[in-house]
């Protein structure tokens, strides 16, 4: 078995609930991601998917279980993995190249340095002429590329995207796949994507783990042994449609249907 | 199957949201035949017409002008005593000697500096103190009873108090600044620093972020446009410290001066000693204001 890049082992998180009862977001996840793999979370909301990302990124200290992360314990550790939160989070008062480089900024990279080493990547991927704008004058894709922009050039090895294209417009969404994708290949990042299109979540992933809410945890781990690079045509094809299908089953969506005919 | 079931059917996959299949309703509730007892209304968008500036300011100094000539007419036919209200041209002579005999520049200067200085360290200690509550919560706990008693005394009731401990001299009437200024942005900039976003605060630390980068790159700039709205409201306060440390015991000072004049009847000079320290506060007020705009340009966005 390879070794993993990144693995949860039997996190739960509970949380009080305002009338001193117990909510249990996260029961028994185990999430095992290999280097250099395309991981997706779909899910129900509220089924603890940004917990998830909360957890990995050290961001809350799990109730029981580990994080780790090189096969070290990153439970609890910050600093370790990209994470772009569920919201775009760019920083008003700060110009979309200052924001871009917030994450070299932090490590200490020096200003000059970092603008001319983001620069380039602001040109590419369609911020170009916009990097000493604010964030008010965006569009929200252009925001959303930013935010994703800023989560790469943190340049860490294990990027989580919480739901990076949910506010996008079909076709915007198509092309920002096409971009992620290529980043991916690119740049050999273990990416662990959380989306609640399936379509998506097919399209991009080596390994999609479906999970189900009350109390969250994965009821299944789909592969998708579908060859890459993937050309959207795939959508079509039957491998495609049988794995969306699975995805949509495991949902919950068709049970209900059944009961309806 | 009924339509219902085929429509269900048909759209379970494009339909399905993440919550699950949307389920339409077993009874869609009728159209309303009957119509509301209030119908929409037709109204004409209110739409005030502006007018020229010239005409607003000539509007202006014709009420003024008025009022000083009403003023000065009431004393002279004795509708008003003059003896109490004196009348605008006894102000106006007695501001020319005002100003060209005595020490007006002195009392004007001293009051000037109190405020000034009073506000800028009244305002900076107390931005600095909000600000230190966002380092640790249970000092911030700690702290605040304290904060909020210290608030409800009416500082000018300790003015007496502050004038013995610092003398008569300039640092009193700076205390009295401070203490009535220090508070208001203590609160206000602690007020910014519960409302900081909590998630640009775990953006930062995700990327591994210190405390002192935290500080410095999320709260201090969030908190910035808090601690500028109090700047008009504290540059205020410190006049007022100053003005009232002066009534109390002063040699110098806009205040000290109004005092003596009320005190020797000279009403005409209470009232120039008014204006002079009105305009101080107003050319304060549009220092102050102009600050506040050139400092808000480089925050907020
Ligand atoms: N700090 C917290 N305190 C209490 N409850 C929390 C906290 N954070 C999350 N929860 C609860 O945990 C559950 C999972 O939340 P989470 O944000 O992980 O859901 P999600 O899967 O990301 O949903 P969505 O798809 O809508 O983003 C929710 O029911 C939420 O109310
Ligand atoms: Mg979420």
């Amino acid at each position: 078995m390879p070794i993993s890049k990144i693995e949860l082992s039997g996190v739960s998180q509970q949380f009080k609930k305002p009338d001193g009862t117990v909510f249990h977001a996260l029961e028994n996840v185990t999430i095992r991601v290999e280097a250099g793999k395309f991981i997706s979370l779909i899910g129900p909301s509220g089924c603890g998917k940004s917990t998830i990302f909360n957890i990995i990124a050290g961001l809350q200290q799990p109730s029981r279980g580990a994080v780790i992360i090189n096969s070290k314990d990153a439970t609890g550790m910050v600093g370790g993995v990209g994470y772009m939160l569920q919201k775009d989070l760019l920083f008003p008062w700060r110009t979309v190249l200052d924001n871009i480089v917030l994450g070299l900024e932090v490590r200490g990279v020096s200003n000059r340095e970092a603008r001319e080493y983001a620069l380039p990547f602001v040109h590419k991927y369609g911020l170009g002429g916009f990097e000493h704008a604010y964030p008010g004058a965006l569009s929200g894709g252009m925001r959303q590329r930013a935010a994703l922009l800023r989560t790469l050039l943190y340049d860490s090895e294990v990027i989580l995207l919480d739901e990076p294209f949910g506010a996008l417009d079909a076709q915007t969404r198509s092309r920002m796949q096409e971009w992620l994708l290529q980043i991916w290949h690119d740049f050999r990042k273990t990416v662990i994507f959380v989306t609640h299109d399936v379509e998506e979540a097919v399209y991009l992933s080596d390994d999609i783990y479906v999970m189900a809410a009350r109390p969250g945890r994965v009821k299944a781990r789909l592969e998708v042994p579908i060859a890459r690079p993937r050309p959207r045509e795939v959508m079509l094809e039957r491998p495609f449609m049988l794995i969306k299908e699975e995805c949509l089953k495991l949902l919950g969506q068709f049970e209900e249907h059944a009961e309806a005919a | 199957m009924g339509i219902r079931e085929q429509f269900v059917r048909t759209n379970a996959a494009t339909l399905a949201g993440p919550q699950g299949p949307i389920r339409l309703p077993d009874e869609i509730a009728p159209v309303r035949k009957k119509p509301f007892a209030a119908p929409p209304r037709l109204r004409r968008l209110p739409v005030e017409r502006t007018w020229p500036t010239w005409f607003v300011v000539a509007f202006q100094a014709t009420i003024l002008v008025a009022s000083l000539g009403l003023w000065e007419l009431a004393t002279r036919v004795g509708w008003m005593d003059a003896f109490f209200w004196s009348r605008p041209s006894a102000i106006f002579a007695t501001l020319l000697v005002f100003f060209t005999a005595g020490d007006a520049m002195t009392d004007i200067w001293f009051t000037f500096r109190a405020a000034i200085i009073g506000f800028v360290l009244g305002t900076s200690a107390g931005t600095a103190l909000g600000l230190s509550f966002w380092w640790s919560r249970n000092y911030a706990n700690l702290a605040q009873p304290y904060i909020v008693c210290f608030e409800s005394i009416p500082k000018l009731a300790l003015a007496p108090l502050i004038i013995l401990v610092f003398g008569v001299g300039l640092s009193s009437k700076i205390a009295i600044g401070v203490a009535l200024t220090v508070v208001v942005s203590t609160l206000t900039t602690f007020s910014g620093v519960k409302s900081v976003d909590g998630d640009l605060e775990r953006l930062m630390y995700s990327l591994g972020a210190s405390r002192w980068q935290v500080f410095c790159k999320v709260v201090f700039p969030s908190v910035l446009p808090w601690g500028i709205s109090v700047l008009r409201v504290n540059i205020g306060l410190a006049l007022t410290g100053a003005i009232v440390g002066e009534f109390i015991a002063s040699q110098h000072g806009l205040g000290r001066a109004i005092l003596y004049a009320g005190q020797t009847y000279e009403i005409a000079l209470v009232w120039v000693a008014v204006l002079v320290l009105s305009m101080l506060s107003i050319a304060m007020y549009l220092g102050v204001s102009r600050l506040e705009s050139v400092l808000l340009r480089h925050v907020k966005r």
